[in-house]
């Protein structure tokens, strides 16, 4: 038996011990330290048992990522928290394709068709990890257009390549010593990377990143098959398990399957629809004054806010307003949709960021009953996820998805720059509600009126 | 081919599964950073890679030991950081 198994088993209790005390808010910074110390375990472990290492290439390595590693995380912004997540997919992804290259390029290893076979499944998720997750990255950042980029064919030459990257997994399981497939195999890869990422609309990036994130664990689990090293098995298994949970749920909060994420292309032009002419709706129109007067009498007041908040840059301005009215004995809550953000938990970040105690977030399930007897709902820079057409009307693009019922509230006060649509391209019927109430401006220049009416009152 | 690795990858996926749909979805994205921290686990296989030698084996090497740094060390200083920011009222 290899004594470093018992480090290698030390430090993978640690990672589940570290992300089972995330459960809770409170405990979850320890939790993250007790992990980042069993990573610390199994290097130096690694260090320590392996011999004929090259200390200095490590070192260079190590000095090298640690200055570019710190240097992202001190530095990114929580709204771009989901450009850095889908690049580090990319990094972790691309580490374990090249660990499982250099295995197959060392020549004075004898492979067996195990070993072959995950070598190159690790290659290939590896490698598709990395170059989808910069497409993913392009797309948030900007870089790529957010747009969905389709073309006749596509899935007919994902097919292609597909079936071709099978046929060279099993030339290169059969013949080893024949490079050039293997070289095809991660150029291959590389492009069914890009080529699954780009028809994939900017606001389905919660789940891309989701899956990308499964996908780098795959890889890393795939890559301790090759050099039968539990840690990597373990760990890689439960950054798949978590990577495929959260892509379920991003995908249950849109009401869509993983497949037609993929391949559906949602946010194209719509067409406008059998109807025709969109349905007239009639608005009403409030100052941020006539607004502060229906605060003042409420007592229940729930905020719901959409990425258009974050975008505003309004999270601390939402936070003075939600702060006078608790001070007034008022309870504020803040209600938080599964894809309010651009990842999964994202606008609670932002928020946290803002100072908002997160006893104060409700997730969807804990805060629907609670619309029955709220006074005001305030709806900043939120449109599809409080649409009620997604309840019950079965022709729109929505229906079905889970919203937050903000309708069933006394009053519904809704922020807006313009009547634009949303994601999903689909007018809001909410709008058009006796309860419902429109103050049009720029979230952060509404909100900070609104708190100097409300303090004049 | 070994039995027992995939026996070890199995329980692990049920594990991390159970311990995973226990978190609240106001920490999922420091969940994503962290798990993606760990993926970078990816690191022992990296070092273990640079005695592989020969001359692909050295660049190999070095590139995916700074690739894997970067996901450890950015990935659990920045789940701190945001971590540090929950706080109660």
């Amino acid at each position: 038996m290899h004594w470093e198994n018992i480090f290698y088993v030390l430090s993978s209790v640690l990672f589940i011990f570290g992300i089972k005390r995330l459960s809770h808010p409170r405990t979850a910074r320890s939790g993250n330290l007790i992990a980042s110390m069993g990573m610390l375990i199994a290097i130096v472990t690694t260090l320590v048992v392996s011999d004929s290492l090259s200390y200095e290439l490590i070192g260079i390595g190590i000095i090298i990522g640690t200055i570019i590693g710190a240097f992202f995380a001190v530095r990114v912004e929580m709204t771009q928290m989901p450009q850095m997540v889908a690049i580090f997919n990319g990094f972790g992804g691309i580490a374990s394709a090249l660990v499982a290259a250099a295995e197959f390029l060392n020549p004075s290893d004898s492979l067996s068709v195990f070993n072959l076979s995950t070598i190159s499944l690790s290659v290939f998720v590896g490698t598709l990890t990395f170059t989808g997750s910069f497409i993913a990255f392009g797309k948030l950042q900007g870089f790529v257009s957010g747009k969905p980029i389709v073309f006749p064919g596509q899935q007919l030459i994902n097919g292609l390549i597909a079936s071709s990257i099978i046929g060279l997994a099993v030339y290169i399981v059969l013949f080893p010593n024949d490079l050039n497939y293997f070289y095809l195999l991660i150029a291959m890869s590389a492009v069914i990377g890009i080529t699954l990422t780009i028809p994939i609309g900017g606001a389905d990036m919660p789940v891309v990143i989701s899956l990308l994130n499964s996908y780098s664990g795959i890889a890393a689990a795939s890559t301790g098959f090759v050099l039968d090293n539990n840690a990597l098995i373990i760990s890689g298994a439960l950054v798949g398990a978590s990577g495929l949970i959260l892509t379920n749920i991003m995908c249950k909060g849109m009401n869509r399957s993983l497949t037609n994420v993929i391949f559906g292309a949602v946010g194209l032009e719509q067409d406008t629809g059998p109807d025709g002419e969109a349905k007239e709706i009639n608005i009403k129109s409030y100052s941020t004054e006539e607004a502060a007067m229906i605060f003042d009498t409420a007592e229940k007041i729930i905020v719901v806010p959409g990425y258009g908040l974050a975008v505003a840059q309004a999270q601390h301005a939402v936070r003075e307003v939600a702060d006078y009215l608790s001070g007034k004995g008022k309870k504020v809550l803040y209600a938080i949709h599964p894809v309010a953000g651009r990842m999964p938990g994202h606008m609670n970040v932002l928020l946290a960021e803002a100072n908002v105690p997160y006893d104060q977030l409700k997730d969807l399930d804990e805060v629907n009953n609670e619309f029955e007897d709220c006074d005001v709902a305030l709806v900043l820079g939120a449109n599809d996820v409080v649409n009620p057409a997604a309840r019950h009307d079965a022709s729109s693009p929505i229906y079905g998805m889970p919203i937050l019922d903000v309708d069933k509230s006394q009053t519904v006060i809704i922020n807006k720059r313009t009547m634009n649509t949303g994601f999903a391209g689909v007018q809001n019927e909410l709008f058009g509600y006796e309860n419902s109430i429109m103050v049009f401006g720029d979230a952060k220049d509404m909100l900070q009126q609104l708190l100097k009416d409300l303090k004049e009152l | 081919m070994d039995i027992n690795i995939l026996t070890v990858f199995i329980l692990a996926v049920f594990v991390g599964i159970e311990i995973i749909t226990k978190v609240p979805p106001t920490l999922h994205t420091p969940l994503m950073s962290g798990s993606n921290a760990i993926s970078g686990i990816a690191i022992v296989g990296a070092i273990i890679s640079t005695k592989i030698g020969g001359h692909y084996g050295t660049w190999l090497g070095l590139a995916s030991v700074i690739f894997a740094t970067v996901n450890v060390v950015g990935g659990f200083m920045v789940t701190d950081r945001m971590l540090k920011m929950f706080r109660k009222k």
